[in-house]
């Protein structure tokens, strides 16, 4: 029987999971997903996590728990850092991520929790897989190709997603193939910025995205923009951050007030998120500084109810298309 | 011009000489209170960091009293303190103050902008050889404050007449105050330490021992921490604590023991496994240490929302089961009230005295 390899679809997730199950694949592992986050998960990540923690980890707990008896080992990279960008790494919940997950679940099943440093250099990643290909006993050959196919996976991956899909359609449209019905454009653009895992995760964030695309607002989000086009704009910040997740959503701020002015910004974010308490004060002073760009905080907690969301939105919206007919 | 600094515990009595004797005007911050508490909950987001929201306070408080430009340090993350400043300067400009935060980062990340910033501060005319002298001679002003709070802690649970040996200590820091030139300083340290040691003890108490480990800036600042060791002290309680400013303990006490941060993390390593910023890691391996030092107890301090320490809090667990050692985590935030900390901590100390009760019996029974 094929080694069953766990990935929670969750955090990470939505920035590389092509690669992971591609490579995984092709090194002939089984790889089983957790289900996409329900109240179920919520509610084991509530049980199990330290009762301080964001919402995010929690979740992720919870998607740990409901692959730890289904599966041989569980993937949790400890990311470092994916590119050599100043003193960029990642938010220290997640680089004590494995250790967490360890301290707090019983039972688990091996936890691979590969250290991902890209900061060294190009040929890293290959360094690290080959690592991992090892570790299960793979030949060189077959790890070389599992790791071009999957660095192929993510390149189409984000291509999609710059084309302006969603992290979900651009999932179903490299697994079933079909096009995603782009509908008529929408009268607003609004950016919706924040952590992928808040942003791409339709049960946490309450829908935001298809909600404001029915209220009639087109969404763009920072994976919509390309890392070149990102990185232009940092230099708008008089010192980076140190968190890879928070730099992309302020430079994506930056890229949609000043680039491709859209209508309005929302900030999606999780309460007591620590990044988020700096990130979400400075796109506000920064949406006002830029020329009066509406903004628009919505706040995650585990018991956000979808009604006062769903009013917030509203509201901004309305105020958005009074903006447009003013003008 | 006037300058100002953060509250940092004692800190103040180095930070100020150092200034002043620059040829400015030091503008010493009043000590943490509910204001300060008031002011910068006001003005800071939500879920910053208290440390982050006292700083706020104090620099708007500064600011009413006169200070042009504040002197801070900085980080290379991951965790928020390197970011304070820039967010600091963004929200006062908003608030429409022209005040300056010269943050000065760690020198090894930029060791030109290191230079460059001690250059601002540099009064022309000085030069360098004497601004070194200067800076040089406080920092061991500031060791010598270390030195004495540290020797308060480690008689305070032996002192006969509660009071005496804080009040020993402010004697001994008033010392240090005035004194001016090297020699001076040399002097009241010692007269300090001598004043402190001398106060009437009991020497025949067995007191509890708790190490305390946590995020530096509520470690340090004994109004925003509920001046838990004095209060410990004072109930008779002997507490170490890892971080100082100067790491005064760390080169002394503990290396006599051959401990240094590279043994911290590596007693860490079994239970997590990378740096996540501020002292996350160090509150694992301490906890390690001080278990096996014999140690009765742990209390880690920490910011609400502090993300190194959530995650050290979230570990803990493991540790204080595999080491055998209990641990307190106290959250801190602006609505933390010290009588609530006050009834944890002394049902933590009536946890811990069974515990030593029931190990006494053990070993007699065995
Ligand atoms: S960035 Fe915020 S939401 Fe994400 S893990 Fe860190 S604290 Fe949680
Ligand atoms: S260690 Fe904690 S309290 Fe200190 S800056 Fe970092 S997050 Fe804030």
């Amino acid at each position: 029987m094929p080694v069953r390899v766990g990935i929670p679809r969750y955090l990470a997730y939505f920035s590389y999971y092509p690669w992971w199950k591609t490579f995984f694949e092709e090194l002939g592992f089984e790889v089983i997903t957790s289900s996409p986050t329900t109240k179920k998960t919520l509610d084991d990540g509530v049980e199990e996590a330290v009762n301080d923690a964001c919402i995010p980890i929690k979740l992720y707990h919870g998607h740990v728990v409901e692959l730890k008896d289904k599966v041989d080992i569980i993937f949790v990279p400890r990311l470092v850092k994916v590119r050599k960008f100043f003193t960029e790494t990642f938010c220290p919940k997640f680089l004590a991520l494995p250790d967490l997950l360890r301290a707090s679940i019983n039972g688990l099943p091996e936890i691979l929790d590969t250290r991902v440093d890209l900061s060294q250099g190009p040929l890293e990643l290959f360094r690290i897989s080959r690592e991992v290909g090892e570790r299960f006993g793979v030949g060189l050959s077959r790890i070389s190709r599992a790791y071009l196919l999957a660095c192929k996976a993510l390149r189409r991956y984000k291509k999609l997603m710059q084309g302006g899909m969603l992290a979900d359609e651009a999932l179903q449209h490299m697994e079933k193939g079909g096009d995603i019905n782009r509908d008529k454009k929408r009268d607003l653009t609004i950016a919706v910025l924040g952590y992928p895992y808040l942003i791409y995760d339709s049960f946490i964030n309450l829908d935001i995205v298809k909600k404001l695309r029915k209220m009639g607002a087109d969404v763009v989000t920072a994976e919509m923009v390309s890392p070149r086009s990102l990185l232009r704009e940092a230099k708008r910040l008089p010192k980076q951050m140190f968190w890879h997740y928070s730099n992309r959503a302020m430079h994506a701020a930056y890229y949609y007030m000043n680039r491709k002015r859209v209508d309005g910004l929302i900030h999606v974010t999780a309460f007591i998120c620590g990044p988020d308490a700096m990130l979400d004060r400075l796109m506000e002073i920064e949406a006002r500084q830029y020329g009066q760009m509406p903004f628009l905080t919505v706040s995650i907690d585990e018991e956000t109810g979808s009604g006062g969301v769903d009013t917030r939105l509203e509201a901004f919206i309305d105020m958005l298309k009074r903006r447009r007919v003013q003008r | 011009m006037k300058l100002t600094f953060p509250h940092m515990g004692y800190s103040y009595v180095a930070f100020k000489a150092l200034i002043n004797e620059l040829g400015y005007e030091a503008v010493v911050p009043p000590e943490p209170s509910k204001r300060t508490m008031d002011l910068g909950v006001r003005y800071s987001p939500e879920f910053a960091c208290i440390p982050f929201k006292v700083l706020m306070g104090t620099f708007l408080e500064t600011i009413e009293m006169g200070a042009e430009m504040a002197i801070s340090s900085g980080g290379v993350g991951p965790c928020r303190a390197g970011y304070y400043g820039v967010m600091h300067k963004k929200i006062l400009n908003e608030l429409g103050y022209d005040f300056d935060i010269l943050i000065f980062e760690p020198p090894q990340s930029n060791y030109l902008d290191f230079i460059k910033k001690l250059n601002r501060v540099k009064p022309r005319g000085m030069s360098w050889r004497v601004f070194i002298q200067l800076i040089k001679k406080n920092y061991r002003k500031l060791e010598a404050i270390d030195q004495i709070e540290y020797l308060m802690y480690r008689i305070m649970p032996y002192e006969i007449n509660k009071g005496d040996t804080y009040r020993a200590f402010k004697k001994a820091l008033n010392m240090l105050d005035e004194a001016r030139t090297k020699e001076e300083i040399e002097d009241a340290l010692w007269e300090g330490r001598k004043i402190i040691a001398r106060i009437p003890q009991d020497r025949s108490r067995n007191p509890l021992k708790i190490g305390i480990v946590g995020e530096i800036y509520v470690v340090l600042e004994p109004a925003v921490n509920f001046y838990i060791q004095r209060t410990l002290g004072e109930m008779g309680v002997y507490t170490d604590r890892s971080i100082w400013l100067t790491s005064y303990t760390q080169k002394n006490v503990i290396v006599e023991g051959r401990i240094g941060e590279h043994d911290i993390h590596q007693m860490a390593h079994p239970y997590l496994n990378e740096l996540i910023g501020g002292h996350g890691i160090n509150s694992i391996g301490e906890t390690v240490i001080y278990a096996n030092q014999g140690y009765d107890g742990m209390i880690q301090l920490a910011p609400f929302s502090c993300l190194p320490e959530i995650m050290a809090k979230g570990i803990m667990p493991r540790v204080s089961r595999e080491v055998g050692i209990p641990v307190l985590t106290i959250f801190i935030d602006e609505q933390t009230a010290a009588a609530g900390v006050i009834t944890r901590l002394e049902a933590f100390l009536d946890l811990l005295k069974r515990r030593r009760e029931q190990k006494a019996q053990e070993a007699c029974n065995a």
